[in-house]
């Protein structure tokens, strides 16, 4: 074996995937996952854990908890997590009970209470005619609460995986918004290349189809309102697209470095060869009119990876099917790949079958791309039946396309302008 | 791990209930017998640390900018805007497209108005059951602000730092209570020192004066319920014993070379971080986890006096084990001289521990430690002296999970706060 494949260019620790784990709306797992995804399968529905009687948005990407009965969304958030990471540890033969050797990375949303426990709260049996938060504060003073206090923790989610896994060391939990599942993967090559660990886990999952959530997306006019036809509501680069639509999922990597995978005999599913990142400075919920900080994102990643731009076989769009993102996206795109390169290059959206699965989109779709890769076979754009004609792109249109896939760049852009990009290459 | 390039502190924001600015809380904080500041009635049985008025439209000029933050988010981006200026990096395109941000952030602030409105609203309550979500759908659907969402999310935070001071290098928000001020200044000097970063704007900030807040901890019962005492005197009520405190801290975290080679000068030298997760079921598993920590950390430091900076909780097991690691140090050789300085500040949660490094750096940079913050208790009063100081250990104990220290030190010939 010569050293220096152990090795990337910059003589950093080449990190490679040994193992990964999937949930969408799709169902749970990677095996029918796939099945669903490469039939071109959407898995949107109307909403029913909560009444949706007013609202704009009646739809969305749901995932039902797997015996049939939601209880809140860090409980499903905890779940979804556990069932990819289980898959993960499983295919990279990590299942030592003593537990797993390396750090965790973790993409969450944020954690509240919700209207749910507030009214347990507040009908509860508290002394003296209390009313409001004083009244909610009193009850949970009582100590009969406690199992939400372990539950809405912003390291609830990491704890629970604590207790399951056992990975080295503190868990570190990250937001970065829609791009959190992206920077969960670089927070995790970056331990193995500062020589941390030869081994870690980046987990994203996330479950915010709550009812506070959507009506909060829904005020910032960001979702899809085509309530009549859910399985054709994420749109993307369709000139009708009118938003993304909110979904949820988890998926978890085993990433470690390639002379640990060969020396432990390790299948190796993918190589992360780079990841960049840029923080835009114009706006909350748009990015900057030219571009410039995804650019920056791509570009770092590229170099990162000290891949050229015509290196990229394929790109897994961010493609959340609103009207910004999928315009901006292209006309970075361009600038990044260059025209006569990205006329070449197909580009499609898992999220117009997956939904938008918000801090677990980055790690969802680096999965996605690595059974690309792995299977030779492209993931369609569907309801692609209205292209808009300001993005004309190859988007693998409606149904899956074998070809032979050997890099990846996979986006993922977040409302704060956290923008992450990701290089996916092929095992060898 | 190999200690790679040093990571220097090389700017200070902060305000909290104590003041406005690192100079003010040297000051304060160097007065023996000074008084915290308490508010213990608006949150009766509890009390908070409120924060100091201070001049947010000094750094935050823009009222559209103010208008879209909640107060959490504006006392943040108010400390970082001080810290930037500190470390005389605001306004320079060149360093800010550069510097990467790792804030540490809970969630933003509810709107309690309507929180309120929805919770007294009895017909909403005392509706059919099957009538109660389609009137809370209503109330949330006209009540809810659509800015107020902005306000809500974690990460924008460092989305606010990024449109109001510019910083775009990169930009993440680490979450999970105390670990995260943990993670963002561990993350920090480990990128420093492996060269994947030059320059790292990290703190958090906390407004402890919500009820929604308040909400969230006494789920767990941790929050102290009784006039107000120092840290080291709640243990004994054998509960919640936090006493949250309102603080906006950020540190311009810098390699050495990177900050000589535009003349900057560091206030210190963040040494090494450490970081763990005791399981917390047996007694005994916090102090032997921190004890494993610092054996780490104390690789190649002197024995001998230690000044330390205790981010203790107040939360009783937490703390008294905390304190049983402290008081074992002398079998190692070490004699701590301890301050636990949330008995004057409260707790920050997210932004404690980076408001312990920030204290840190500003004693060493003067060339002593604090006098004692709890002066009616015997624990800090009789830890003695330090002298001259030449480093100091913070630790950050979770209330509920994780536990971090870190060794700061001295930088010879550095900045003089």
């Amino acid at each position: 074996m010569m050293s220096h494949r152990f090795t990337d260019k910059k003589g950093r620790p080449v990190v490679v995937v040994t193992g990964m784990g999937l949930v969408t709306p799709l169902g749970w797992g990677k095996q029918g996952n796939w099945g669903a995804l490469v039939e071109g399968r959407s898995g949107i529905k109307p909403i029913s854990r909560f009444p949706t009687d007013g609202l704009r948005t009646t739809i969305a990407g749901t995932v039902t908890p797997q015996n049939g009965c939601f209880s809140s969304a860090p409980g499903l958030t905890i779940e979804m997590a556990r069932f990819a990471a289980e898959e993960a540890l499983a295919e990279a033969r990590m299942t030592d009970p003593s537990g797993f050797p390396g750090p965790l990375f973790l993409a969450t949303p944020p954690a509240e209470l919700e209207w749910p426990q507030r009214q347990a709260l507040l009908e509860a049996d508290v002394a003296g005619g209390l009313s409001g938060y004083k009244r909610l504060l009193a009850a949970a003073r009582t100590g009969q609460f406690r199992s939400f206090f372990e539950t809405f923790q912003f390291s609830s989610v990491a704890d629970h995986l604590c207790v399951a896994f056992q990975p080295r060391g503190l868990p570190v939990s990250v937001s970065t918004a829609c791009a959190s599942g992206a920077t969960a993967i670089q927070l995790a090559a970056e331990a193995i290349r500062r020589h941390e660990t030869d081994i870690a886990l980046a987990v994203g999952t996330d479950s915010s189809v709550q009812l506070e959530a959507l009506i909060r997306f829904s005020l910032l006019s960001a979702l899809s309102i085509r309530n009549d036809e859910p399985a054709a509501a994420s749109r993307p680069f369709c000139r009708s697209r009118d938003g993304f639509v909110m979904a949820e999922g988890a998926a978890a990597l085993v990433l470690e470095t390639r002379r640990s995978a060969i020396e432990r005999g390790a299948q190796i599913l993918g190589v992360v060869r780079g990841c960049g990142e840029m923080a835009d400075d114009y706006h909350r919920t748009r990015s900057k009119p030219d571009g410039s900080a995804i650019i920056g994102a791509m570009r770092n990643a590229l170099a990162d990876a000290d891949a050229a731009p015509d290196e990229i076989d394929y790109v897994n769009a961010h493609g959340t099917s609103t009207p910004e993102n999928d315009k901006m996206e292209y006309l970075s795109l361009q600038t990044v790949l260059g025209k006569n390169n990205l006329e070449a290059t197909p580009v499609s959206s898992t999220k117009s079958m997956t939904g938008h699965t918000l801090s677990a989109a980055g790690a969802i779709e680096a999965v996605l791309s690595l059974m690309m890769i792995g299977a030779g076979t492209l993931l369609p754009t569907i309801n692609y039946h209205d292209p808009d004609p300001e993005i004309p792109l190859d988007v693998v249109p409606n149904s899956a396309r074998n070809a032979p896939v050997r890099t990846v760049l996979s986006n993922s852009f977040g409302f704060g302008g956290q923008n992450a990009a990701l290089v996916i290459g092929a095992p060898d | 791990m190999a200690s790679g390039r040093e990571a220097w502190i090389t700017g200070i924001g902060l305000v909290s209930s104590l003041g406005d600015g690192a100079v003010d809380h040297g000051l304060s904080l160097r007065r023996v017998g000074g008084n915290p500041v308490v508010e213990c009635e608006s949150f009766s049985p509890n009390c908070v640390h409120p924060l100091v008025a201070f001049d947010v439209a000094s750094q935050i000029h823009s009222k559209n900018d103010l208008r879209q933050m909640g107060r959490w988010q504006q006392i943040g981006v108010y400390a970082a805007g001080l810290a930037l200026a500190d470390a005389d990096v605001a306004g320079r395109k060149e360093l800010l497209d550069r510097i990467d941000i790792v804030a540490a952030a809970g969630n933003g602030e509810r709107d309690p108005e309507l929180d309120m409105r929805i919770l007294e609203n009895r017909r909403i309550w005392d509706a059919e059951e099957d009538a109660i979500g389609p009137a809370i759908n209503d109330a949330l659907q006209t009540g809810l602000r659509p800015t107020l969402y902005l306000g809500e999310l974690s990460n924008l935070l460092a989305g606010n730092i990024q449109i109001v001071h510019k910083v775009t290098g990169s930009s993440r928000t680490l979450k999970g209570e105390e670990m995260a001020g943990v993670s963002a200044v561990e993350n920090a000097v480990r990128r420093i020192a492996a060269g994947q970063a030059d320059i790292v704007l990290a703190g958090g900030a906390l407004n402890a004066e919500r009820q929604d807040l308040l909400l969230g901890y006494e789920l767990g019962c941790n929050l102290w319920a009784h006039p107000y005492q120092p840290v080291w005197q709640r243990m004994e009520a054998g509960s919640g014993g936090v006493i949250p405190g309102s603080v906006g801290v950020f540190l311009v975290i810098e390699a050495r070379e990177h900050a000589l080679a535009r003349g900057a000068r560091g206030y210190a030298v963040v040494q090494s971080v450490a970081s763990g997760r005791a399981r917390r079921s047996q007694p005994g598993e916090i102090r032997d986890s921190l004890e494993s920590l610092f054996d780490t950390l104390s690789q190649g430091l002197a024995t001998g006096p230690l000044a330390v900076l205790s981010g203790a909780s107040g939360v009783a097991r937490a703390t008294a084990e905390e304190l049983a690691f402290l008081d074992s140090l002398d079998e190692r050789h070490f004699a701590p001289v301890i301050r636990a300085y949330g008995s004057r500040l409260g707790h920050a949660v997210e932004a404690h521990f980076p408001l312990g490094i920030a204290l840190a750096a500003l004693a060493l940079s003067q060339g002593r430690f604090f006098p004692p913050f709890d002066d009616a208790g015997d624990i800090e009063v009789e830890s003695g002296e330090v002298g001259p100081l030449e480093r100091v250990m913070v630790t950050g104990v979770g209330h509920w999970r994780g536990e971090g220290i870190a060794a700061v030190e001295r930088i010879p010939a550095g900045r003089v706060g």
